[in-house]
Formats: C-alpha cells, structure tokens, sequence
C-alpha cells in the first residue's frame, strides 16, 4: 500500500431532510495511525464512520480510504475495510465460528482459509471456548471481541471501531483496550469513535473532537488537555467546616479559582504543575493539619473538555442509553 | 500460536493488512449467494418455531385433514364421500398453501435481518450485487421444499398417489418451484415495506390465511357459497391446487361448461400469475429493498 493518507475527506455533510448530521467536516488519517473521533452521543460520529465504511451516501464532500473513493468505488473500498458497528452485529444465531467463517467467505476467502482464519482468531482472541456457541449466548463483552474479530477476518488495511466499548463494563472494556493496544502494532489503519476521552488517549495518535456535526477540535491527547487546562487536583476533608482553608489552599498554590462541592467536602482545581503541583498541594496541607480524606491528580473528563471547548456542558454524558439529539440517532 | 487465557498472558493477534496485490479475488455472485443462503438454513436449523414450520406441521396437516375430514367431504366424480379419495384431493392444496406462505418466511428473514443489523454488516462486506436477495431467495426454496417432501412421504404413507405421466410430474414440480420463486418476490416486497417482524407476522396472517382458506385449498369449489365461490374461482390458490391436483392425476371437481376460463386451465391460469407476479413485484420489491436498507 502506497497511499501515504488511508483516510482522507474533505467537506463532508450529511443532511437528513432540514437536520444536518455532519456540517462540512475533514478527516485526515495517515496510514498505520489511529484517530479518534470523541463526542456526545448525536455529535456525528456514527454519521462519519458511516460513510466513510461505504454505508451512506455523503450529500456533499468527498472522501477515499484505501486510496478509492467511497461512492464512485464502493466494492474496492470494502475490499480493503473491517467495520465493527456501534451495536455488535454478529449473527446471534450462528455459532462464534460459523460467524467468522461466514465473514471470511463473504471477504472472497477460500472456504479451507476462511476456517482455518477463523479458527485461529478465535483462539487469539480467547475465545475457544466458545467456537461451537451460539453468539446469542455470549456475554456483552465476548460479542464484542467476537465483532472485532470478525473485522479482522480479512487483513483489513483500514478498521473503523464505533463505539468499541459503550455498553461493556469497566473489566471486559479494559480487557478489550488491551485487544485493541495490540492491534496498534500490526500496522492496520484505524478510526474509531468514542465517548470516553481516557479511551481516545489510551489509543489514539490523534484525536478529533466533534459536536453538533463539526470538528471543536483537533490534537493529541496533551495538547487538548493543554487547552482545558491540564489536569485537576482534587481534595477531599471530613471536616466539612474547614473546606474554605482548603479552597484558600488551593487557589494559593495552584492560582485558579477552585470548584467546591460542599456536600461532598470537596473541593476541585485545575493545574498544569502535574505531580510537582499535587506535591506543593500535599505539603500546604499537612502545614495547615487537614485531615484529608482523599486526595487526587485527574484527567479532565470529557464534561470538563467540552465545557471548556464549547462554553456548554455535555449533557446526557451519565446517561448510558443513547440521547436523540439529530436525525442520525433517530433514522439508525 | 497458544491461546490466551488470562488477561497476564501477553496477546498475540495476527492482523498484518493485506496489500492490493494479495487481495482475494471476487468468487461470483452465486458463491456468495450460496452463503448468505446457507446462513438461512441454519437459522431455519436453530430456530425451534422455524423448524416445526418446515417439518412437523406439514406431516400434522397431512395426517390432521386427512383423517378428520377425510370422511365428512365428499370429492366430486364419487358418488360417497370417500376418506381415500380426500387425501388424494388434499396433497395438492396443502402443497399449494405451503408454497403460498413462503412469501412470509422470506419477509419474516428480510425484517429479522434489519433488526439485528445483519444489513449494515453485509453491506460492508464485498459481495456481488443481488447476493443478499438471491440468499434469502434460495435459503426460502429450500425451506418450502423440504416441507413438500416430508409431505409427500406422508402423503404416500395414507394413501397418496401420482398417477400422471413423468411429463405431467415434472410439470407439477416445475409450478412448484415457479410459485415458489414468485412468492419469494411478494415476501421480498413485503419485508421491505413492513419494518418490524411483528408488522411482517401481523398483515402475512391477515392475508395469507383468507386467499389459502377462500379457495380449493381442502374443500372442492363447489362446497363454497357465493360470492366466496367466484372470488376462490379466481384465487391462484385454487388454480395450483387444482393444477397440481390435475397434473398429478389426483381426484378433482370435473370442470363444467360455463366454469371461469381460470378453473378449466388452472395450469396455465396459474404461470399466467407466476409471470405476471415476478414482472410486477419483482422489480418493485427491488427498489423497495433498496430504499429500505439505504440511508
């Protein structure tokens, strides 16, 4: 492969009737990196990873993966691609194996080498056992592994991951972060959608933010944090009386306007010192004799990047059902 | 390569990408066909509610009309009402039902798979053009002909007989699969048209039930009242029984002058309707098929 971009698309909008899912958006993915596209539900990520997978027509904009265009060349672009949609699409009625076989058969592989790839991942992605199960019978997360398995079945150049993890809990979401983080290594070209900006910055090289159908912006992990700020110290005391000598603490040290949360006796500030200032924090504490309950160094979550992006809070971010905010959500 | 079994062991998935020049090449639209069609089977296999369908209720409608009413209807051409003389008049229009309710199967299989989101993970997938249809296509024959040949056996076993010619037979299997084939069209439509399997099961009971009952499905034409007699006259489900009774040489309402042209040639009444059903639904059903799963 030679294309020195595996994704590349320009001025993609997507308009449902009057409602615009995606308003003129550019993504650029240079081969054998990840992207993440991070946004609340609604924000146009499904919408990008649909067109760009050859399942919806852009109304205007143009895009190529793999070095063909998405709509003049459908077949080769799908030649070339995994997709593991937001909802794990496996046939729930087939069996672990029967599914990726099927898969492979459908990728034009050999029925001999469709098999023996299936086997073989199955037994990569410990899921042996399960080989001769009826995938209805899979828990949440082994239909994931079973979907993204199923993606690779073909050696795809490119692999578009919507939302791998939404739904799972923490444990399986992690085993299956240590699936992707090997992945990362093989030289496969991925885009990948999510909701979690601990998960953009644990896999991906360069991350889109994205609201309302637009790119907010556009970085790494660090130089987004850069922008929100860097991380936030957190203190947590069981006197609840004294959280003002707290607050004066924090705004002494760290120069920022502190966050209290009195019910929760704690009080939150933003910090670029990372461990020096935590440190500085530590020590004013123990002068002034606090008696600390908790005490903590933490990302921005993606409520606070969006705040500071946006000037508006994420909503429905607790709400672990998807939030119809555009027609995106409303017609899949 | 060993298999990971804790999240300690260190993992090892293989998938280097496949460079353009060692890109499988296309197999053809009827292996990818075959696939998808093979995957209907086995949900037809693993489906307990599918798999009576296809096999015990034929062999229980078989064994049910023919011993309950097999006494009390008289077939026309004998004086008595002769229970022998029922099953043979019953294969061909439980034959003709069943052929008639493959339309549902296959709206049921094209809703299901809208459902689970089947359509989306094929459409990303490089298959040839009509595949998915010709699977459901295929995959829907072969249920409709699995149950036709556990229904002649036990047809055969109370009393059931072929006795036209080879010619006259093959024609008769031929109808079959030609009904089949345009039943899978109207199914294709309907599927695409209705959203949910609930809605596919709902208007398929409320019109496969009344045009395979209103017709000479289990009683002969001339047991019917009017108006149901002229409306059954006309039903295609009339004509392929009756067809299929007269090509296999079963025991039929004697055809008097004066009948409708569709009862003295249910053969050829019944292909003009395979002709004109596959010229008219199938392209519709096409683009609704189309339309349903784009976006």
């Amino acid at each position: 492969m030679t294309n020195e971009h595996a994704i590349e698309a320009f001025g993609l909008v997507k308009r449902y009737g009057e409602k615009a899912a995606l308003g003129g958006v550019d993504i650029v993915v240079p081969t054998g990196t990840v992207t993440a596209v991070l946004g609340p539900n609604g924000a146009g990520k499904t919408t990008a990873v649909r067109i760009l997978s050859t399942l919806s027509v852009p109304t205007e904009g143009t895009a190529t993966v793999a070095g063909f265009d998405v709509t003049t060349h459908p077949t080769e672009v799908r030649r070339r691609i995994g997709l593991a949609a937001q909802d794990a699409t496996v046939d729930p009625l087939l069996t672990g194996h029967e599914n990726l076989v099927m898969i492979g058969e459908l990728h034009q592989l050999p029925r001999k080498q469709a098999k023996a790839r299936a086997t073989e991942l199955l037994d990569q992605f410990a899921l042996s056992d399960a080989s001769s199960k009826v995938a209805s019978a899979f828990s949440g997360g082994m239909r994931r592994r079973l979907d993204l398995a199923a993606t690779l079945v073909a050696r795809p150049q490119v692999l578009f991951l919507d939302e791998p993890t939404t739904g799972l809990d923490p444990r399986a979401r992690n085993d299956l972060w240590e699936v992707l983080e090997t992945l990362l290594g093989e030289g496969v070209t991925i885009l990948l959608t999510t909701q979690y900006l601990e998960e953009a910055d644990r896999l991906a090289d360069d991350i889109l933010v994205v609201d309302h159908g637009k790119v907010i912006a556009q970085g790494d992990a660090r130089s987004l944090k850069r922008q929100v700020g860097g991380d936030n110290i957190g203190v947590t005391i069981s006197d609840s009386s004294r959280l003002d000598d707290v607050v004066e603490i924090l705004r002494r040290v760290t120069g920022a306007d502190p966050i209290v949360d009195r019910p929760a006796r704690t009080a939150t500030a933003p910090t670029t010192g990372g461990v020096a200032g935590l440190a500085a924090v530590a020590n004013a504490l123990a002068e002034a004799d606090q008696e600390v309950e908790d005490l903590s160094l933490r990302q921005p979550t993606l409520d606070e990047v969006f705040l500071t992006l946006t000037g508006l809070p994420l909503d429905g971010d607790d709400d672990p059902e998807p939030t119809p905010r555009t027609p995106e959500e409303v017609t899949r | 390569m060993t298999a990971p079994t804790t999240s300690e062991t260190a993992l090892v998935i293989d998938a280097a990408p496949r460079s353009d020049a060692d890109l499988h090449p296309p197999r053809g639209v009827l292996h990818d066909t075959w696939v998808i069609a093979r995957r209907g089977l086995v949900h037809m296999k693993r489906q307990p509610e599918q798999l009576s369908d296809a096999t015990i209720q034929p062999i229980m409608f078989v064994v049910m009309f023919a011993y309950v009413f097999g006494g009390a209807i008289a077939v026309p051409g004998s004086q008595n009402a002769s229970a022998q003389r029922y099953r043979e008049f019953l294969m061909g229009g439980i034959i003709a039902q069943t052929i008639v309710f493959t339309a549902f199967g296959v709206a049921l299989s094209i809703a299901n798979d809208r459902k689970n989101q089947a359509v989306d993970r094929f459409r990303s997938l490089p298959i040839a053009r009509g595949a998915v249809l010709g699977g459901h296509a295929v995959a829907n024959i072969i249920k409709a002909l699995l149950p036709i040949v556990l229904m002649s056996i036990t047809g055969y076993i109370v009393g059931w007989r072929i006795r036209g010619s080879i010619v006259d037979t093959i024609g008769a299997y031929g109808l079959m699969i030609g009904f089949s084939f345009a039943m899978i069209w109207v199914g294709v439509l309907l599927g695409s048209l209705v959203a949910t399997p609930e809605g596919v099961t709902g208007i398929a009971f409320a019109a496969l039930f009344p045009i395979t009952f209103v017709a000479s499905t289990f009683v002969p034409l001339s047991k019917l009242p009017e108006p149901l007699r002229t409306f059954a006259a006309w039903n295609p489900t009339t004509t392929l029984s009756d067809g299929l009774r007269e090509l296999f040489g079963n025991p039929n309402t004697p055809v008097k002058p004066g009948d409708p042209w569709s009862v003295a040639h249910p053969v050829a009444y019944t292909w003009i309707w395979v002709i004109g059903v596959v010229a008219v639904c199938a392209p519709l059903a096409v683009r609704a098929y189309q339309r349903s799963i784009a976006s």
